[in-house]
């Protein structure tokens, strides 16, 4: 008996320096946790911000109430009456059940308004994600999710400025931005946290979304509701810039592809517009126009391919355009088995398309 | 002095009663050889089968989340391919959920409920029979179909339209969809058994504010279940006609909703998560009223606070899909609800540690258990309160804040639980205790691994990874949590394999355990340990809540019941007066024939639907059989009136029996 009692009371000392421990991760990680260009710790826009001092209140109240709970447990446990396992069960004297019960009402009732508060400040947050914005200013974007990349286009009242692309958004900062949300077949989330909360992007609906970046920066975003096989591999970056930047991207955008200079790249264009590339995607100024595909008017414009999934350099194309189910296993582009001649040039002309 | 038997001592028994005992043991047991085993309807077997069906789904689910725990130690891992890695996640939250967390709830009630009320078995044990059955039939299909590579991979609520005809082709959502049919028919039964043993089964003197919080636990959450099944049933039911016979319930293009569905199965999935911790409340009351030496403190509040859980968890389902476009006014009623169930939670909590305080506590297992419930769940509900803000459940919705957040909920709140409750249980099932030193070995294993597992998860959701994701490019900086994730994954594997190994250790070396080793208070323990096939020889008369501590030396108890016949007491729902006397059916094949019926209508109706047609044949035949013709069971009561002088009038309940 005592033998295990021993051990027991090891088993307490163990208990809290575990605690120790897990404090000391928790006080680490929380304040580690700046960076992070995909992180809804580090807020770049009013809504992120909002969101993110009601995350540091929530988590001060309950950290607090965590250790409450933990203390009286363990202090419980320190203070506990001596005695044998097989005596009666003893009443507790009426003073004691009473002293009892007025604790666990008080507690009850910090517990209500502990809850209260959430409540309010979960409400007034919820207000100010949308309250703030005045959206007539802002810049409007229709995101819709494919299996598994993302369709962003440009709308506009002049029907020769609307452009489509893919997977990189750009912004200007300052000003609100108005995601319209669409799927094409199954449902999607969007979801840049250093920006805002997410969004679900839903076949048959559509859904809004307001958000605004503060600073200029790239975030990094990612799809959040399971789509299927490389729902892992759905990315996105938001490129936030100062407004003459970004309008000098957006008049690039809206031109048609340039045409191909030298003769490589002329080689290059046959091969897309003879080969199975032209059943999907679109190169405005040419015959491609199909829309199962992103769109390549601008491609190498772009820093990423695949969804944001390697970087847009010569070898990655070159590898994604000959076998892409080696790199996103399940993705609806098919192996091409060009001549190598035929892929140098077909590299040469995708490079080209700026 | 508590006594250790309800029974007089062996010794005391006159002839009379050592030949009425050996005809109790004639009529209640089981049928010997493999037909037994199909046919037997006594519920502590069909409990105990279920317990090791659902704890071998455990070890599946266990294994399939190691699996997942390999291929997410490093970024870009090739350990498991998208697609093997799609099924694996889905298998394993399926079966955790389906195959293990409600049967094994419903195991332990369906064992445990008449030895506490004082009956002798189940009400409707061939029903419940039958629930084991389909609940077995429906875990086989489930993994027969993920070996020959055909598991679910839409995820365990299988949302439309990815697990519709146009992104699911093939068979493997339809298995998901019959699998829930299959595990939900026999959570209803259970449900249907639960309650009605628990209405009309007690023992005289057991009224409504006496009944142990276990048992409370258990009929809320039988309650629930029948509330909450069918919406489930309904919506993956649709879903399997939307993909075998071309109807549009979620098919946008054609008029149908994708969001119907998320509302159908999570009207389901929220209570679903309740119906699997409530039990567990009932393990823990349990536990701490043995281990603290104190009547629970609120015992009133505490019920409440169960029912009150019970009607809130059908209110905020909302709160899985905050990020649907959804107007803005409902979500904050959902949030309002959502908080507000933390309010019966907390009251629990608080009059537990009211009962423990300044108690004499006899630290074993069991209790270390339920204080490592309170460190984990707390933290759980706290993070489930966060998640109930709208805000910021926009940011840490379907991310691993919400794998840590439902990890710290369901094997905090019913997990630990559950094994406190087997180290206290399993004396009385297999009559030997397990080892204490082991048992404090599995727990230090199982608290430490699970918070490096779970814990870190939360700040990886902050950090922006998704859930279900198979791997992840390494400049996220999310691989060393991931790794050290996995590294607690192993331990807390080990734990599960501490329990075993001492598991298998007590069936051979355990101490015999008594009648009552940890000297409780509830009526199961006035039985031997394991207890007899017909439970109680005089059911007794119950004077007190908490019913051994609270025994009159003069111990009454019920005579009158027959011991040739399988005979038991029912009782007035409220008060637990004697009403009448009441022949409880003995065993039958015909529960396994009405599952292989069952069977054949929802596995071959993945295929053709002809087979609901055949199935409907087949099921009216088994039925016919089951109230007519029975081979293994003569129905005495149907056939002619009991021979005593006034049938069906109440057994006397005799005090002094023993005198």
């Amino acid at each position: 008996m005592t033998n295990s009692k021993r051990h027991i009371l090891n088993g307490y000392g163990n208990g809290q320096r575990l605690l120790a421990v897990l404090l000391l991760i928790t006080v680490s990680l929380t304040t580690s946790c700046g960076g992070g260009l995909q992180s809804a710790l580090n807020p770049a826009g009013p809504q992120s911000q909002h969101i993110s001092q009601l995350w540091w209140f929530m988590l001060i109240v309950c950290t607090v109430v965590f250790v409450v709970v933990l203390g009286v447990t363990l202090v419980l446990l320190v203070k506990k009456a001596q005695g044998s396992p097989d005596e009666l069960p003893e009443r507790e004297s009426a003073e004691s059940q009473r002293r009892k019960a007025f604790i666990v009402v008080a507690a009850t009732a910090a517990t209500i308004v502990i809850l209260g508060a959430f409540l309010v400040d979960s409400f007034l947050v919820g207000r100010g994600l949308t309250a703030a914005l005045d959206r007539k200013q802002g810049v409007v974007i229709e995101v819709t999710g494919h299996q598994w990349w993302w369709e962003v286009r440009y709308p506009d009242v002049d029907a020769s400025s609307i452009f489509t692309t893919a997977n990189e958004i750009h912004i200007p900062v300052g000003v609100p931005v108005t995601f319209t949300l669409k799927a094409s077949d199954v449902i999607h989330s969007f979801w840049v946290p250093n920006l805002h909360g997410k969004k679900d992007l839903i076949p048959g609906k559509v859904s809004t979304i307001w958000l605004q970046a503060d600073k200029p920066g790239i975030y990094r975003g990612q799809c959040a509701e399971y789509c299927g096989h490389q729902h892992a591999h759905m990315a996105l970056w938001i490129f936030a810039e100062p407004r003459e930047q970004f309008d000098e991207w957006r008049r690039n955008q809206i031109q048609s592809a340039v045409k191909p200079a030298s003769d490589s790249e002329k080689r290059g264009q046959q091969v897309f517009l003879t080969s199975t590339c032209v059943t999907c995607h679109t190169i405005n100024g040419t015959s491609a126009g199909a829309n199962i595909g992103p769109n390549l008017t601008h491609v190498a414009s772009r820093n990423t391919i695949a969804a944001a999934t390697l970087p847009n350099d010569r070898d990655h194309l070159a590898s994604w355009v000959d076998d892409s189910q080696q790199i996103k296993p399940g993705n609806r582009m098919p192996p091409n088995k060009f001549r190598p001649e035929e892929m140098q040039a077909l590299l040469d002309y995708l490079q080209s398309l700026k | 002095m508590v006594e250790r038997s309800q029974n007089l001592p062996v010794d005391a028994y006159t002839e009379a009663d050592e030949r009425e005992i050996k005809e109790l043991e004639r009529v209640w047991a089981c049928p010997p050889g493999i037909i037994g085993w199909f046919t037997d309807t006594d519920h502590k077997a069909i409990a105990l089968r279920y317990v090791v069906t659902a704890f071998v789904f455990f070890l599946f689910g266990g294994i399939e989340a190691a699996l997942m725990r390999i291929q997410l130690a490093r970024p870009e891992n090739h350990f498991l391919n998208p697609d093997l890695y799609n099924q694996v996640f889905t298998v394993h939250g399926t079966t955790m959920m389906f195959l293990f967390a409600v049967p094994i709830m419903t195991a332990l009630g369906v064992y445990l409920v008449p030895l506490m009320v004082g009956a002798r078995d189940v009400a409707f044990p061939r029903l419940n029979n039958y629930g084991y059955f389909v609940y077995l039939i429906g875990g086989i299909l489930l993994y027969v179909s993920f070996i020959l590579n055909t598991g679910p991979d839409a995820g365990w609520f299988a949302y439309v339209p990815l697990s519709g005809p146009g992104y699911s082709p093939g068979k493997r959502v339809d298995i998901w969809a019959q699998m829930i049919t299959f595990t939900e028919i026999s959570a209803l039964c259970g449900a249907v058994v639960v309650i009605g043993t628990i209405f009309k089964m007690r023992a005289p003197g057991m009224s409504l504010h006496r009944l142990p919080l276990f048992v409370w636990a258990q009929l809320v959450t039988s309650f629930m279940i029948i509330f909450a099944m069918p919406a489930v049933m309904l919506a993956s039911s649709f879903l399997a006609s939307d993909r075998l016979i071309d109807t549009h319930f979620f098919n946008p293009a054609e008029g149908g909703d994708a969001i119907l569905y998320q509302h159908m199965f999570w009207f389901f999935g929220h209570p679903e998560v309740y119906i699997i911790f409530i039990p567990a409340l009932g393990f823990i009351s349990s536990i701490v009223t043995t281990f603290a030496r104190r009547r629970i403190f609120g015992y009133t509040a505490m019920v409440l606070s169960l029912i009150a859980t019970a009607f809130l968890g059908f209110g905020l389902w909302v709160h899985h899909m905050f990020a649907t476009p959804l107007p803005q006014l409902g979500q904050s009623f959902f949030t309002a609800a959502s908080m507000m169930i933390a309010i019966p939670s907390g009251v629990q909590i608080f009059c537990w540690i009211a009962t423990m305080w300044g108690a004499k506590l006899n630290i074993k297992t069991p209790l270390l258990f339920v204080l490592g419930f309170v460190a984990i769940f707390v933290l759980g509900g706290l993070t489930g309160v966060m998640l109930a803000s709208v805000p910021l459940d926009l940011q840490i919705h379907d991310t691993f804040f919400v794998v840590a957040h439902l990890h710290y909920v369901l094997i905090g709140g019913s997990v630990f639980p559950l094994f406190g409750a087997f180290y206290y249980w399993i004396p009385k099932w297999t009559g030997r205790m397990l080892s204490e030193r082991l048992g404090h070995w599995n727990f230090w294993l199982m608290f430490i691994g699970f918070n490096l597992v779970f814990f870190p998860m939360h700040q990886l959701g902050l950090q922006g990874m998704p859930r279900r994701v198979y791997t992840y490019l390494p400049n996220g900086g999310w691989g060393s949590l991931n790794l050290l994730a996995s590294i607690g994954a192993l331990i807390l594997a080990l734990g599960v394999a501490v329990f075993i190994v001492n598991f298998l250790w007590a069936r051979r070396f355990g101490l015999i355990a008594n009648a009552n080793p940890w000297n409780a208070d509830t009526l199961e323990w006035s039985l031997a340990s394991p207890p007899p096939d017909y439970n109680f020889y005089r059911i007794p008369v119950v004077e007190g809540s908490n019913a051994l501590w609270d025994r009159s030396a003069e111990n009454p108890v019920v005579v009158g019941l027959s011991s040739t016949k399988r005979e038991t007491l029912v009782t007035s729902v409220v008060d637990a007066v004697p009403e009448l006397r009441y022949e409880l059916p003995g065993p039958s094949i015909w529960p396994l024939l009405l599952a292989l019926a069952t069977a054949e209508t929802f596995i071959v109706g993945i295929f053709t639907a002809w087979a609901f047609a055949i199935g409907a044949v087949l099921t009216f035949g088994v039925f016919i059989g089951w109230f007519f013709g029975d081979p293994n069971y003569e129905n005495v009561a149907a056939k002619e009136p009991p021979q005593s002088e006034e049938p069906h009038r109440a057994p006397e309940v005799l005090r002094a029996e023993n005198a």
